[in-house]
């Protein structure tokens, strides 16, 4: 293995010292005062501090959300919000790298997918809906023009930032709603840069609302009344956001964890398949909710995989998320550090065999070097629970039916994988995975055009694609 | 042709006046035809393509509007209930597998069935309800059409709401509806035929199996439809009826883990709705509101979600990531 010389990312963006909740198109304190601070998770040090959101400010950020629906947003034809989104995503695409870099420093993640996925597919985002913002009759066929829900309350995720403020903003604006949303209490950078950005875009003010805080700002969010949730986390808090709308007219979408299988078949085109198999499980640090975190390997071909798979997974650079040749960044929290290294510990416990490669961890800030169970049972915590970290756990199969029998049993439904170089093996086997998204000879692929979400306890919904619009219009 | 549809289309007045003949004669069988006993029929429930009582052994008397005693109708229970649920996700795999022009054919079926049976249903309805005979058989076809309707739908749905998608990179893409799987569906109160049809056909059309709670006090009209289901080469489990308490028998299928939608449509009661609601929450069911109504492609939408698949489309494409 060649060594590589550090190239790290010389852009380096503006992060302030303190920001404020962002409502109705200005930057505030909270009422009471409250303020939370952002870490760098590559070196633990403090990056800025931010006002936290409380139930005052929540409903200050929804009535301003509602004067903008009612007085501007709502009213406003769908040609001239569309402007407004095109011309977000212009901006966005044009300070690319400052928030690819800002987002690496406060997530942790590498600067290469930063760069080349998650700042661009944001963009993205925000391009494809504006030019749904006045086709909307076409979008959902059978009735008349769909009207939007009004105001839109929205959480989410630390691990694609960014990418899911888009998901969640730019649909529901092109359909002609306004939003509150609030960033997760650890990533609350690129949220409020976007913020920044929503003023240079002359967006109205209290189109859009940011409300960074933590769990607490988040509920306060869902008891609040607005017309609609839409969140992206785990399973848990979606059971209970779910329960706290029952019996309310607000409407709900829900994504939510997973516990992706990735098939292979002996007759797949092994080296791709390897790769498909470490970009689903180790792109983002496995912070993905799609995750392909279990690997089921048809037996005859188990062993060759494997030592493929080993491999690779060693030549993989973990180390400073700033550095261009880095694939594995930080973890996100110290928190989440401990979650991952308390699984990983019940699956040695239970009688996995582990293999992590030989690779240095740097001294401070949060890290896990890349990891693969063999021997992995069905009952195991390994093999059932959502990990969110680098972790893959291998289990095998015989024969097809037995691949598909495993695959589903898990009480998620998110994502799965396929490979295989046989076509109608391919649709055979997506026809009966019970997931919301299926990779096919790929793995970890996104597109505004397409829509992604899970069934089961993935939640329900779709974002992305005209699919993904039904969750902002009133049908 | 002409031959053919002349009868069927003087049938309603006929059927109608035959009806009001058939009113007569039971007035004249009390005082001349005591010697023929009339034979009553015993309600039951519809689970897994077979009619048992429940397993509970209790039963309900059903009355119409004037108090008088109808029949009795099972009091369906919390096993009842689970095991209707265990027929519906054993038959759901098969009908979900089957192609759409065979649903579709099957629900053309039973509307055949139905329209052959109209008279019977248009007494059950004006028994039920106290509305007058041409009243109820307006019903009983207003039923019969929307079966053709949604029978109509089974191979188009996945046309209109799915499609390709054109993304960004060298990718085929296409997302396409499929079922929830097991959907739990409490039938509208007051509207025992047509309102049970309006629910239970968009389910199946799409491929679901249902567990069905017919009108808690007008169950009969519903029981009847099952005989409709059971000879129309619906597969057995696909649909699954069952009389009782709305109360009794509605937490345990919103809490059922094999459950994945429920509708709440029948719910009159609306704190029970909600705490039915949330207790569906603990398995993040999708739900339907009472009092939401919609276009026919609406209700087909409410019990699908959609999946989407991606293969690679160039040779060099094979995976993705920066890796």
């Amino acid at each position: 293995m060649f060594e590589y010389a550090p190239a790290p990312e010389s852009v380096r963006p503006r992060i302030r010292d303190h920001y404020g909740l962002f409502i109705d198109g200005k930057f505030v304190d909270a009422a009471d005062g409250s303020t939370f601070k952002s870490v760098n998770p590559a070196d633990e040090s403090t990056l800025f501090t931010v006002a936290e959101a409380g139930e005052a400010d929540v409903a200050a950020a929804v009535e301003a959300a509602r004067r903008a629906h009612e007085s501007v947003w709502g009213s406003m034809s769908g040609a001239e919000r569309g402007k407004y989104l095109f011309r977000i995503a212009r901006l966005l695409q044009e300070r690319a790298r400052e928030f690819a870099v800002a987002e690496s420093i406060d997530n942790g993640k590498p600067i290469k997918e930063t760069r080349d996925f998650d700042v661009p597919t944001a963009a993205q985002h925000f391009f494809y809906h504006a030019g749904w913002a006045d086709k909307l009759a076409y979008a959902v066929p059978g009735g008349p023009e769909p009207r939007p829900l009004g105001v839109v309350g929205q959480i989410i995720p630390w691990n694609f930032p960014l990418l899911m403020l888009s998901w969640k903003v730019a649909p529901a604006l092109a359909c002609g709603n306004t939003v509150v949303l609030k960033p997760a209490e650890t990533t609350p950078l690129t949220a409020l840069m976007f913020a920044e950005l929503c003023r240079e875009a002359d967006l109205p003010p209290g189109v859009v609302n940011i409300l960074p805080g933590a769990g607490a700002t988040g509920e306060a969010l869902v008891h609040s009344p607005v017309d609609k949730i839409a969140f992206t986390g785990s399973t848990a808090v979606g059971r209970s956001i779910a329960k706290a709308v029952a019996g309310s007219s607000k409407r709900l979408t829900l994504e939510l964890g997973g516990k992706a299988a990735n098939i292979v078949y002996d007759d797949a085109p092994i080296d791709q398949a390897v790769e498909g198999i470490v970009n689903g499980i180790f792109f983002n640090q496995g912070h993905v909710c799609c995750a392909g975190s279990r690997l089921l390997v048809q037996e005859s071909i188990a062993e060759d995989v494997l030592a493929r798979l080993k491999e690779r997974v060693a030549t993989l650079r973990l180390g400073d998320p700033l550095d261009k040749n880095t694939d594995i960044g930080a973890v996100n929290s110290a928190a989440q550090l401990k979650r991952i290294a308390d699984l990983t510990a019940t699956g040695e416990a239970e009688g996995a065999e582990v293999w992590q490669p030989e690779c240095a961890l740097p001294e401070r800030g949060f890290w896990f070097r890349p990891t693969v169970f063999t021997g992995v049972q069905q009952s195991m915590r390994i093999a059932r629970e959502e990990i969110f970290g680098p972790v893959l756990s291998v289990l095998t199969f015989r024969t097809p039916d037995e691949a598909i029998a495993k695959a589903n049993n898990t009480p998620y439904g998110l994502s799965a994988g396929i490979w295989t170089e046989q076509g109608s093996k391919i649709l055979w086997t997506a026809e009966r995975l019970r997931a919301g998204v299926v990779w096919a000879n790929t793995f970890n692929q996104f597109d505004a055009a397409s829509p992604f979400g899970g069934v089961k306890e993935s939640g329900y919904g779709r974002e992305g694609g005209r699919q993904g619009l039904e969750a902002y219009l009133d049908v | 042709m002409s031959e053919q549809s002349k009868p069927e289309q003087g049938r309603s007045k006929q059927g109608a006046g035959k009806r009001g003949a058939a009113k007569r004669t039971a007035t004249e069988r009390n005082t001349t035809e005591l010697a023929r006993l009339h034979v009553k029929k015993t309600y039951k429930l519809y689970v897994g393509g077979k009619f048992p009582r429940s397993e509970s052994g209790r039963s309900y008397a059903v009355t119409g509007p004037d108090g008088a005693e109808l029949a009795n109708a099972a009091l369906a229970s919390r096993k009842d209930a689970r095991d209707a649920v265990t027929a519906a996700r054993k038959a759901h795999r098969a009908w979900a597998a089957q192609t759409a022009y065979l649903r579709g054919q099957i629900l053309y079926r039973a509307a055949e069935m139905l329209e052959g049976r109209a008279g019977q249903f248009t007494e059950e309805l004006s028994a039920a309800t106290g509305k007058e005979p041409h009243e109820t058989l307006g019903t009983v076809e207003a039923a019969i059409d929307r079966l053709v309707h949604y029978a109509g739908w089974t191979d188009k749905f996945a046309s209109v709401l799915g499609g390709a998608n054109p993304v960004a990179g060298p990718f085929f893409n296409h997302t396409k509806p499929e079922p929830l799987g097991v959907v739990a569906v409490f039938a509208p109160q007051d509207d025992p035929l047509l309102g049970l049809v309006e629910a239970i056909a968009p389910a199946i059309a799409t491929g679901n199996a249902v567990v069905v709670v017919a009108s808690e006090a007008k169950p009969l009209a519903a029981l009847s439809f099952a005989e409709v289901l059971a000879t129309s080469d619906l597969p057995g489990g696909v649909v699954n009826l069952l009389s009782g308490k709305v109360a009794e028998i509605a937490p345990h299928l919103a809490g059922h883990e094999d459950v994945n939608g429920i509708d709440l449509g029948g719910v009159e009661d609306a704190a029970l709705a909600a705490e039915l609601e949330a207790t569906a929450a603990g398995t993040l069911k999708v739900v339907r509101r009472p009092g939401t109504a919609g276009s026919s492609l609406d209700a087909l939408r409410r019990w699908v979600e959609y999946k989407t698949v991606w293969h690679p489309a160039g040779m060099a494409a094979g995976v993705g990531g920066g890796y």
